[in-house]
Parts: structure tokens; C-alpha cells; sequence
């Protein structure tokens, strides 16, 4: 608790003011720790702008969906109008409309990127690690809020995608079919099921997200950023304390994200007013017909930012299942073979090999493509644990990480064009190949991740003043 | 407070029970608290009352051809089975992966329609028009022989466009394919030659 700080009879209005509010809020004291005296590393380089511009949509899909919810009716039978409402004849309704649901792929652009940024500088490595599990938790709750926002205009492709995401649930043996008809609230999709995704929508997601995003802050602040060379600039302090290779987020930092909010703009602006459906990618074509609880359309598919963990749901069949049983066992085979461990962890290893084998024989493949679906957000988690690298940032790591993390992406990439496509043989094969990468990735990375000849880490960062 | 419990190093323990006690007396209180909110979650009085049975008139039904009726908001097709489409039917039981409804016992297939065609009388099958898999509304393919998506020997059928689960016109499901049961037949009685009731059947 701070002493009560009298201040000369003197000064001028604007600091009285000041001092006053400081004595009963620490207003300066915030603005200090998080702005004026928080020190970013100086070496950030284009990657470090992504985090700014995602707080900027945040801001963005609130104000716009304040404005949506004075004329949006959450109601079956009136919800496809209202929206058709809202884009003819609300005054400047559509750009409002049109800046909300662009905002929303950007947002997942913007989060992708940024959590690239993260992987391949290492950022989630000790002590950061709390920083990137509120970032997922932050990916998690985004990914329930764009799904739930995406029933809301009622069209064909949010009726069936909410359809088709709700049964996920009653795939889960036992609770299943209960759980699905506890989130529909009917025994279909219907009037009870938008009006609750409304409700969360609109306030539950929103106050979980925002309360997640200030504990993402908190914990970064705490921590420190850190930089594309991996370097702790912490480590190296001047005589006052502060970092050498630090400097004030603001100005420096405030003033570099300005100008990154307005390249962002005028991006986002182009797209809003010449391309906001993106070919049917930010907005799907049969979304602008009304939902028929009748008629699937021809060809369904998620929008483009729940593609990949879509493709991991639709590879998982009775013939890849065969495959990951024997994943498993081989996994067993080895543990046993080649690990240090006492002969009772080997036992409980092979044990619980045998049980998820005989799960895996005995539980629908349909169980499973959901269990690989969530898997695949759900390992994100766990990569401060996974990343078993001597060094953090991919600058110092050997060449071959450097392109399996350019395989990663395009992996990536590639089953993320396949969860927009309809089903064949061939885009069946490649799915599952690119399931079996995903989580390779991510399962053997302990091992791979300290394989090679790693190059030595430079005690200051690198920087050439410009 | 706690430098005095530092100095005399005792801890009055009674006092902590009692804290312990009403923890759980307010986590009680709590999980009580939550029930009226996740059972607020369950389908309406309304909605369950929804689920009545509805008559269909197949009268118009010519051979080949498909209805749908909306039961419990969901489509409930009624299939005229033409005979030769009849006569494909036991052919494929090598392609099915529960060409006897056997997998669910009682849950996928009722008693009385136990039988190849699925259905009380052989010509008129009645299912709910809903994918096993995920829920998505198959499309029909009555079409036989090649076309895109579908084996070049499709005896026609439905095809769900979600995730390529194919099914054949007694509505079961081919093998190798995500949906892991045949279409459900609904329970349904025949009032008259011409008149379907869909929802309830004779309980004697």
C-alpha cells in the first residue's frame, strides 16, 4: 500500500488531478509497469505485431457486436431475416455486419500467426509457460466463440455445421446422446439451441475471453516478451536495473504497433469493402439461404479456420484406427525396449498400451475422429513440455528443424484446404497422412527436438540499429 | 495474526475443523445452486411435447419415388421400392457393415421390421432421414451404376455429403465408412393401406 503523497500547492491542475486520482488508484503505477517502464526486448522483428493487432480485433468484434445485438433477433423463425435486415436496411448495417464477420477470420489469422510466432521462437519455454496456456485457453474459448457466432444468421451452413459439431458430443460413449440434447436443449438444432449459443455468444464466451486475455497480459508482463533470438534480456542489466537490450514499450513499442494497426487497416478495409465473403471462404455461400432442417446442402464444410482440426476428425476411419493401434504398440514395444525405467513403469506402459488397443478395437472410429479433433487443439497445450530443444529460437537450431517446421506449416496448410473439399479416395489418403505428421509432430518432438547440432546462443541479442 | 500464531507455535485446530466443515457446507450449498441451471439446459416442457406421432398419406407414393415427413424435427423419409431395387437388396450384404441390424439391438431397427428390406411391408421403407455418423441429411442416389463420389457397381441408395457415408435402399450403411449404424427406422404402424402413423406402433 502506497503512502498518501502530498503534492505542492503549486502545481498545475493537470498534476493535482493526478496525484489525487494516485492516491486512491494506482493509475500511474499501472501505466508504468505495463507501458512506460515495461521493457521489450529492442531486436522485435514483424512477427512481434500479430499479439497488438488480435487485441485490436478483440476490440473490434465487441464494438461491432454491441451494435449487431440492437437489431439481430435470436429467434428461428426470425433470425435469417433480421440478419438480411441488418445488411439492407439498418443504415450503414452492412459495413458494421461485414466488419464483424471479416473481423472474425482475421482474428484467426492473426492468432495463427501469432502462435507461429510463438513456436518457432520458443516463447512457451520456461518461465513462459502459463503465458502460452492462457493463449490457448484464449485459441479455445475464440474457437467456441466463432462457432457459436456462426449459428446465429440461421443459414443452411450454420444450422448443419451446429448439427454436425453438437453430435461430436453424443459420440462420447456412455454421457454421449445426453450430453449432446443437455447443449441442443431440443432433440434437434432448433429455436432452444440458438437462443442459448446467442446468450454465450454474446456474453458468456466474451467475459471467459476477455478474463483470459488480461491473465495472457499479466503473465507476459510478469515474465517478460521474449525475442527472436531466444536471449533472457533480463540476464543482462544495467547499473539502474533496467534491461540493456530492453526499452519502454512505450513509446518505442506503442508507436512501432500504431503504425502496424494502420498497414493492418488497411488491409482489413479492403477486404471488408471488396471482398468480404472471400470467395465463400469468410462467408459461405449456402449461409445465404435460410436453414432447412430437411435438406443438407450438397457439399458441407466448416469455414476456413476450423478446417484442419476438421480434416483430423473426418481421416479417423475403421482403416486408420488399425494404424494407431499400431502406433501404440510399437510406441509400447520401444518404451520397453530402449527406456531407462524401472520394470514397474515398463509394466504400467504395456498395460495401458493394451487397454487403449482394446479401447481403440472396441469404441467406434466416430469416438475416435472426435477424440483426434479435440486431440489436435488439446496438444497445443502441452508444448512447453514436448519441446525437449537445448536452445529456444529456431535462429540457433539445426537446419532440418528449420524445414520440418516448414513441412509443419505446409502440412498445415494442405489439411486445411482438404477439410474445404468434399471427400474422395485420394483427399482420404492424404488427410490421413497429414494426420499421422500432426500429431507426430507434436508426440516425438521430446525426442527429435534434441537431435542435431544446435548452434551457440549469443548472450545479447542480435540487433543492428536502423 | 499470523506472528502470533508464529510465536506461540500452536495452532488451535478446533477452529480449523470448523473452517474445513464449512467449506464443504458451502460447496454443497454451491453444487445445489447449479442444479436449476444445468437442468435449465434440458429440452422444454414444450419440446418434449413436440415429439407427438404424425400420420402420413402414402397414397400418392408412385414406385421409385420418396416422401418426407417431419417427425420430432427431424425428416422421416418414406421410400416406394420399385422390385428390382427389392431384388438388389440381399446381394450386397458383403458390402455392409450390419447388413442385419444386429450391431444396436432394439435402438437402429424395431422387432417387425427385422427383416432384408427393413421395413413392415417390403415395398415401403420408412427411416429417419438422419446420418448415424453426424447428423447430416443424406442425399438420395436412386441413380444406379458410376458417378461421382459412389463405387461404379452403386446399386442405388443415399449418400451423406458431410463425410461420404453411403447407404443402401434398406438404409444400411456400407463398410469402411464413418457412420457406424444403419439410418434408424422410427417406430410406425400401418392405420390403413394408405395411411402411415410415424412415432408409435402396436404395444399389445
Amino acid at each position: 500500500m502506497a503512502e498518501f503523497h502530498e503534492i505542492s500547492p503549486n502545481a498545475s491542475l493537470g498534476e493535482k488531478t493526478l496525484n489525487w486520482v494516485d492516491n486512491r488508484f494506482p493509475l500511474s503505477k499501472l501505466f508504468k509497469e505495463h507501458m512506460s517502464e515495461y521493457y521489450a526486448p529492442k531486436n522485435f522483428n514483424i512477427w512481434y505485431i500479430f499479439g497488438s493487432l488480435s487485441l485490436l480485433v478483440l476490440v473490434i468484434q465487441i464494438v461491432t457486436g454491441i451494435f449487431l445485438v440492437m437489431h439481430y433477433k435470436p429467434d428461428a423463425a426470425l433470425a435469417f431475416a433480421s440478419v438480411e435486415y441488418i445488411m439492407r436496411d439498418v443504415p450503414w448495417g452492412w459495413l458494421i455486419r461485414y466488419m464483424h464477420s471479416t473481423g472474425a477470420s482475421a482474428f484467426f489469422v492473426l492468432v495463427y500467426l501469432h502462435m507461429f510466432r510463438g513456436l518457432m521462437y520458443g516463447s512457451y519455454r520456461k518461465p513462459r509457460e502459463l503465458v502460452w496456456l492462457f493463449g490457448c485457453g484464449i485459441f479455445l474459448a475464440l474457437m467456441a466463440e466463432a462457432f457459436m457466432g456462426y449459428l446465429l444468421p440461421w443459414g443452411q451452413m450454420s444450422y448443419w455445421g451446429a448439427q454436425v459439431i453438437v453430435n461430436l458430443f453424443s459420440a462420447i460413449p456412455f454421457i454421449g446422446p445426453d450430453l449432446a440434447l443437455l447443449i441442443r436443449g431440443d432433440f434437434v438444432v432448433g429455436d432452444a439451441t440458438l437462443n442459448r449459443f446467442f446468450s454465450f455468444h454474446v456474453i458468456a464466451v466474451p467475459l471467459v475471453l476477455l478474463g483470459l486475455v488480461v491473465a495472457h497480459i499479466i503473465a507476459l508482463h510478469e515474465v517478460g516478451s521474449n525475442n527472436p533470438d531466444g536471449v533472457e534480456i533480463k540476464a543482462t542489466k544495467d547499473a539502474n536495473g533496467k534491461p540493456l537490450d530492453g526499452i519502454p514499450f512505450h513509446p518505442y513499442y506503442s508507436v512501432h504497433d500504431i503504425f502496424g494497426v494502420s498497414v493492418f487497416l488497411f488491409v482489413f478495409s479492403a477486404i471488408v469493402f471488396f471482398a468480404p465473403e472471400m470467395g465463400g471462404y469468410f462467408l459461405e455461400y449456402n449461409n445465404f439461404i435460410p436453414a432447412d432442417p430437411f435438406q443438407t446442402p450438397l457439399h458441407i464444410a466448416p469455414v476456413w479456420y476450423f478446417t484442419p482440426f476438421y480434416t483430423l476428425l473426418r481421416a479417423v476411419t475403421t482403416e486408420l484406427m488399425y494404424v494407431l493401434q499400431a502406433c501404440v504398440a510399437v510406441g509400447a514395444v520401444l518404451a520397453v525396449v530402449k527406456g531407462k525405467l524401472p520394470m514397474v513403469f515398463k509394466a504400467g506402459i504395456v498395460g495401458a498400451a493394451v487397454v487403449i488397443i482394446a479401447m481403440m478395437h472396441s469404441i467406434d472410429p466416430k469416438f475416435w475422429g472426435v477424440v483426434a479433433m479435440g486431440g489436435g487443439v488439446v496438444i497445443l497445450f502441452f508444448l512447453p513440455w514436448l519441446d525437449n530443444s537445448p536452445v529456444k529460437s529456431i535462429r540457433y537450431r539445426p537446419d532440418w528443424h528449420k524445414y520440418l517446421y516448414a513441412l509443419f506449416v505446409v502440412n498445415f496448410l494442405v489439411i486445411g484446404y482438404l477439410g474445404t473439399q468434399p471427400v474422395s479416395d485420394i483427399a482420404g489418403r492424404i488427410s490421413q497422412a497429414g494426420t499421422l505428421f500432426y500429431f507426430g509432430f507434436f508426440l516425438l518432438m521430446p525426442w527429435w527436438s534434441r537431435l542435431g547440432t544446435f548452434k551457440p546462443v549469443p548472450s545479447r541479442v542480435t540487433f543492428t540499429p536502423h | 495474526m499470523s506472528e502470533a500464531i508464529a510465536e506461540s507455535g500452536a495452532i488451535d485446530s478446533s477452529k480449523r475443523t470448523w473452517l474445513i466443515a464449512s467449506g464443504c457446507a458451502g460447496a454443497v450449498g454451491g453444487i445445489a445452486a447449479a442444479v436449476p441451471f444445468v437442468s435449465s439446459f434440458q429440452p422444454s416442457e414444450k419440446a418434449k411435447a413436440a415429439g407427438a406421432a404424425v400420420e402420413a398419406d402414402i397414397s400418392a407414393l408412385k414406385p421409385g419415388e420418396k416422401m418426407t415427413v417431419e417427425w420430432r424435427g427431424k425428416p422421416v423419409w418414406i421410400v416406394r421400392r420399385t422390385p428390382e431395387q427389392l431384388a438388389a437388396l440381399p446381394k450386397l450384404d458383403g458390402q455392409l457393415a450390419d447388413p442385419e441390424s444386429l450391431r444396436k439391438p432394439g435402438e437402429q431397427t424395431p422387432k417387425y421390421a427385422m427383416n432384408v428390406g427393413r421395413s413392415i411391408k417390403p415395398e415401403y421403407f420408412v427411416t429417419v432421414g438422419i446420418c448415424t455418423h453426424l447428423g447430416c441429411s443424406p442425399n438420395d442416389k436412386f441413380q444406379t451404376g458410376p458417378q461421382s463420389s459412389l463405387p461404379d457397381d452403386w446399386q442405388g441408395g443415399f449418400f451423406c455429403p458431410c463425410h461420404g457415408s453411403t447407404f443402401d435402399l434398406a438404409g444400411r450403411v456400407y463398410k469402411n465408412k464413418p457412420a457406424p449404424d444403419n439410418l434408424e427406422v422410427p417406430p410406425h404402424m400401418y392405420l390403413s393401406d394408405t395411411k402411415l402413423l410415424i412415432g408409435e406402433d402396436k404395444k399389445a
